[in-house]
């Protein structure tokens, strides 16, 4: 018989919550579905109090502190996009971020911008 | 992130432009290596667990597939400046996760389809792909070791390619090869823009330049 000191979940065993219980269960975020490469910043200034918030949705407020992508998001706290996207959601809804959508290349304010692009990349 | 942290809007200038390009071709042709030669950060990667009822038979023979499995999606980024900052998405290289393209190209700048000579047919699928919806891409040879090489000129035409889309020979793991493949993507997709313009210009009232296509599902999903 195992006695409750075995340490049989390790790292090796994977994640002991499955991600999508961490959302309870939720499939699609509230609102708009957020771009890959939205570029999210966590809101100054506004109180949380963080026992009303989950610890992911915590991490996703520490990281966004400087603007960071959906995608970078997702690699930095190794979860699922679509889990990230409902943490997302839940924060937007209590406005605590800050969302700045990508433009469509077909409205860019001005193309010349990839010619900038175009001389950066020349330079690397 | 490179951003400051500037946030005020209706300023041009200090608003992120994020450009997102991706980086497609057959499976094993080299996307994961090109991501990685460019990426000034280690490669990321995210993975989205999938349920596949139905999943198409995989190609690798012999190998039997869970019906549930995750899509990789590896990603790599270039900060061009300050709140220029280029995204670079390797696709999910099999067909079987082809409803996943349709989020990835969603604004896409542009695509540069990876190429194996010997194995030439695993590109016309996502050349298709590009093609019908409008977004400007590159063909990327890619020189594997020991493969013959061939003239972009008979690459272009084995894949029967608009004059207009430019075919490069590259190396995935040489960094100045991958960066010149990105440059002749970023400038033939400001070449297709600028004519579009230019044809919305001369045809008021047409859809704006540029617009993708509605996504249809691609056949066989």
């Amino acid at each position: 018989m195992p006695s409750p000191d075995d340490h049989w979940l390790d790292e090796e065993a994977g994640p002991v919550v499955r991600p999508y219980a961490l959302i309870r269960g939720r499939t699609r975020a509230s609102g708009e579905t957020l771009d890959l490469i939205a570029i999210i910043t966590a809101v100054r200034g506004v109180e949380v109090d963080p026992s009303s918030l989950d610890p992911e949705h915590l991490a996703v407020l520490r990281l966004c502190r400087l603007p960071t992508s959906v995608a970078e998001i997702a690699a930095d706290l190794d979860l699922p996009l679509g889990v990230v996207r409902i943490l997302l959601g839940d924060l937007r809804e209590r406005s605590l971020l800050a969302i700045h959508h990508p433009i469509p290349p077909a409205r860019l304010p001005d193309v010349q911008i990839l010619k900038e692009v175009v001389d950066g990349l020349r330079r690397l | 992130m490179a951003y400051a942290a500037s946030n005020q809007p209706g300023r041009m200038g200090h608003m992120p432009v994020t450009i997102k390009i991706l980086i497609a071709g057959g499976f094993g042709v080299g996307k994961t290596t090109l991501v990685g030669s460019l990426t000034e950060i280690r490669p990321l990667r995210t993975e989205e667990p999938l349920s596949e009822p139905g999943a198409a038979v995989d190609r690798l023979d012999g190998v039997e597939r869970k019906s549930t499995t995750t899509v990789a999606l590896d990603f790599g980024r270039i900060t061009i400046r300050e709140n220029l900052v280029i995204y670079l998405f390797g696709t999910p290289g099999q067909e079987r996760f082809w409803f996943m393209w349709d989020e990835l190209a969603r604004g896409a700048l542009g695509a540069i389809v990876m190429a194996d000579t010997r194995r030439l047919a695993d590109c016309f699928p996502c050349v298709d792909y590009f093609e019908q919806r409008g977004i400007p891409f590159v063909v990327g040879v890619n020189c594997f070791d020991g493969a013959r090489r061939y003239r972009p000129d008979a690459v272009r035409r084995a894949l029967d390619l608009d004059p207009t889309v430019p075919v490069v020979l590259c190396d995935a793991r040489q960094r100045a090869s991958c960066r010149d493949a990105l440059i002749a993507l970023v400038e033939h997709a400001l070449q297709v823009l600028r004519d579009r313009s230019d044809q919305a210009a001369a045809a008021p009232g047409a859809v704006p330049a540029g617009e993708p296509a509605p996504a249809a599902a691609p056949a066989g999903e």
